[in-house]
């Protein structure tokens, strides 16, 4: 049986990826390659202000500075070929039309593409009732942003980052590198100096955004690397749910995705954001595919403010990414729900961060990890408790399932407590997708792969529920993709 | 399609390296029950596994045919979708999967194969309810993940609810009685008994007479040693009962 289910699991790896078409639309590129020019070219395309510019140009003397002294991080449980920074496209952006008056000027080109992904580029409900406002990046920039009238009837800021860098430089100004500063590592310090677009959201006080608020990141363009900011400010007991999702064209060469987000919640504020990241992963001897080099970051500053982090990661080559959360306010809330798939060759080290450093603080991490394939991944997470942190509190639970037996799993918890007043908890597991579980659902007509697909749901349940309803089902849907070969 | 259901011949199989099965013949019609009985070792569970394809075995010689198929070509999913039905002598845990929607995917595949409609979940659950009803299953079990934190007795209700449910032509009922009390297994098998009719057949694996009690078979075959050694009614059972294994030469639980 073990066998028969190892090639059941190489057939379901070797499924196709839905996302690989290449969209043919015109574009304008900076040249080839990383210097001041590029970063200055960069802002200058984007009108910005001088003091952006400084930042910028401050963030890529840091970078050469540890390019320089050899800072590349090569801690994580990941394996690649050294990146060469100067051959690659900084910028990348559809041939600039004027301002857009309407969603219909959108280029024809560009909304087949988000339509062809599912993702609307016009105000219509998604289900009864249901309204999701899009913000839509493309390589470089953002071509679309919808239901931004209405929101804005509540005060609430939403589109790309370019456009609040014009229309709320103050809220930009105060904010950006607040919470990752463009020193914070060696490729928050690369995204400071050449970001070119994301998305932007501000909620005021007492607000509760009345629609999630979603971007849809799209690399296109070959040789092209993106570099996205997010960033999201939710102020006195305001709440915002936050889902982003990503795809990219099947190509043989590695394209480097190193993003930026930071969010910051203030007392009684909430702040929930869902990552389904499905970059190409490569073919199955990977070869090509995406290196998901991602840091995110949420700042609890409030009293009792609440940030939530859950993700999909089912794509990437290579993932690098520790969603974190710096529990600063009393009784500030941090949650991390992650399922990580690997499958063929894909490498993942992912998982958190939780730093409590204010008073009754609690945090969650519920991290479930799926390898097939030939594919390798790593939980990596750190709970300090901070001398300050009194009656502070932390629950993990990390869990593995492997697929086949020519994959692997790996756990690397962290532990910093200065606090005696404080309770930390940690459990892990590692099993099998066992073959009893396989051959009852079979015996009650389920073909291997749905048995596969529903057996690995059921282990990421957990986190899946925490999706919000539209992307669970989305979600579910990929993990049988993913898998559709191995297990998706 | 005649009135053969399952034709079993000359049926020998290993299970890993161990050679189990030695020549087992046996002929099931429509609306038939039959048990097999056994010491322990004899090839019982090895039977059920061969017939249902659960992997780990290997047909050595022999055929076996269901309906006018060969059954040994057949993927596990596509003899459940034939209508043959295992009721698991240990029914398995999938956590996170809640039992209402393993039963509903399970059922559709089944019908989608026979070229019905699929259920959406309120037809579902009405038709479920009838058939909880029938096997005294708690309703919260229905939402709870599959057989996960189930006793003994509920497993086995769940697995009876499975087979009310997807209505299978041959049901293989793998020592359901083991691990239950007397109320359990008067449950389990009122839940049986209500599946019999003209053209449903059934095989009964059971170790004790206890079971035969309550579904009374119409044929009974002791195996040992990897073969059929005996054939009767039902009073073979009680003879049995009466006299051990050891009445028929052979000894009671030594054979492997």
């Amino acid at each position: 049986m073990a066998q028969s289910t190892n090639s059941e699991v190489e057939a379901l790896a070797g499924r196709e990826y839905e996302h690989g078409f290449i969209t043919d639309v015109e574009e304008e590129r900076i040249p080839k390659g990383l210097s001041e020019d590029t970063v200055r070219l960069i802002s200058a395309k984007k009108d910005e202000p001088e003091w952006l510019l400084e930042w910028r140009l401050k963030a890529y003397r840091r970078f050469l500075q540890m390019l320089a002294e050899d800072n590349e991080p090569t801690w994580a449980n990941v394996d690649y070929p050294p990146i060469d920074y100067q051959d690659m496209y900084y910028y990348a952006a559809p041939k600039a039309r004027d301002e857009l008056d309407s969603l219909d000027e959108v280029d024809p080109e560009i909304r087949a593409t988000y339509d062809k992904l599912g993702i609307p580029i016009a105000e219509q409900e998604r289900l009864a009732g249901v309204k999701i406002a899009v913000d839509a990046v493309f390589d470089s920039v953002s071509v679309a942003t919808t239901y931004k009238e209405e929101l804005n009837k509540q005060g609430i800021i939403f589109g790309s980052f370019s456009d609040a860098v014009k229309e709320h430089p103050e809220l930009v100004r105060k904010y950006l590198g607040s919470v990752v500063p463009y020193s914070d590592n060696f490729f928050t310090a690369l995204n400071s100096a050449v970001f070119s677009d994301g998305s932007f959201a501000y909620i005021p006080k007492g607000v509760r955004c009345p629609m999630e608020l979603s971007t849809y990141f799209r690399i296109n363009a070959n040789e092209t690397g993106q570099f996205e900011r997010t960033l999201i400010i939710a102020e006195d007991s305001s709440y915002v749910s936050y889902l982003e999702g990503c795809t990219a064209p099947m190509r043989d060469e590695n394209q480097l995705h190193a993003a930026v987000v930071e969010l910051v919640a203030l007392d009684d504020a909430e702040i929930k954001y869902s990552t389904v990241q499905n970059w190409y992963p490569g073919d199955k001897d990977g070869k090509g595919g995406i290196y998901n080099f991602v840091t995110k970051r949420g700042a609890c500053r409030g009293k009792r403010s609440k940030i939530s982090w859950t993700q999909v990661e089912t794509g990437s080559a290579i993932t690098w990414k520790y969603p974190s959360c710096i529990l600063q306010g009393d009784d500030s809330v941090g949650e991390f729900y992650s399922v990580a798939l690997t499958n063929n060759k894909q490498q993942a080290d992912t998982g958190t961060k939780m730093i409590h450093i204010g008073k009754n603080t609690t945090s969650t991490i519920i991290s479930k990890g799926i390898s097939a394939g030939r594919g390798q991944q790593s939980y990596r997470g750190l709970v300090r408790i901070g001398p300050k942190a009194h009656g502070a509190r932390n629950y993990s639970q990390c869990d593995s399932l492997l697929l086949g037996d020519e994959c692997g799993a790996h756990t690397f918890p962290y532990l910093e407590v200065k606090n005696a007043n404080s309770t930390v908890e940690h459990e892990a597991t590692t099993s099998k997708i066992s073959e009893d579980q396989l051959f009852y659902c079979m015996q009650r007509g389920l073909s291997e792969e749905d048995a596969i697909s529903m057996i690995v749901n059921g282990f990421c349940k957990e986190v899946l529920r925490e999706l919000p309803m539209e992307f669970a089902v989305e979600a579910q849907n990929l993990l049988g993709v993913s898998l559709e070969g191995a297990v998706g | 399609m005649g009135d053969t259901l399952l034709e079993i011949q000359n049926l020998h199989a290993r299970a890993g390296d161990a050679q189990i099965l030695n020549g087992i013949d046996l002929t099931i019609r429509p609306g038939e029950v039959h048990a097999i009985m056994g010491p322990n070792g004899s090839g019982k569970s090895t039977l059920a596994g061969v017939l249902s394809g659960r992997p780990g075995y290997t047909v050595t010689d022999g055929s076996v045919r269901f309906e006018e198929k060969n059954l040994l070509e057949l993927e596990a999913e596509e003899r459940a979708r034939e209508g043959i039905f295992l009721a698991f002598q240990y029914p398995v845990e999938i956590p996170g999967v809640t039992n209402n929607y393993f039963l509903k995917a399970s059922v559709n595949a089944i019908r989608e194969h026979r070229g019905e409609e699929s259920l959406d979940a309120i037809d579902f659950l009405s038709m479920a309810k009838e058939k909880m009803a029938i096997v005294e299953m708690p309703k919260d079990l229905m939402a709870r993940s599959v057989n996960e934190g189930f006793s003994g007795g509920e497993k086995k209700r769940n697995e009876v609810l499975q087979m009310l449910l997807l209505e299978p032509k041959l049901a293989i009922l793998d020592e359901t009685d083991s691990g239950l009390d007397i109320d359990a297994l008067r449950v389990v098998a009122s839940g049986v008994n209500a599946l019999r009719d003209e053209n449903r057949s059934m095989l009964v694996i059971t170790h004790y007479q206890r079971l035969l009690d309550y579904i009374v078979p119409d044929y009974v075959h002791v195996l040992a040693e990897g073969r059929i050694q005996r054939s009767g009614g039902k009073e073979l059972a009680h003879e049995l009962e009466a006299k051990g294994y050891g009445w028929l030469g052979l000894d009671e639980g030594a054979s492997a």
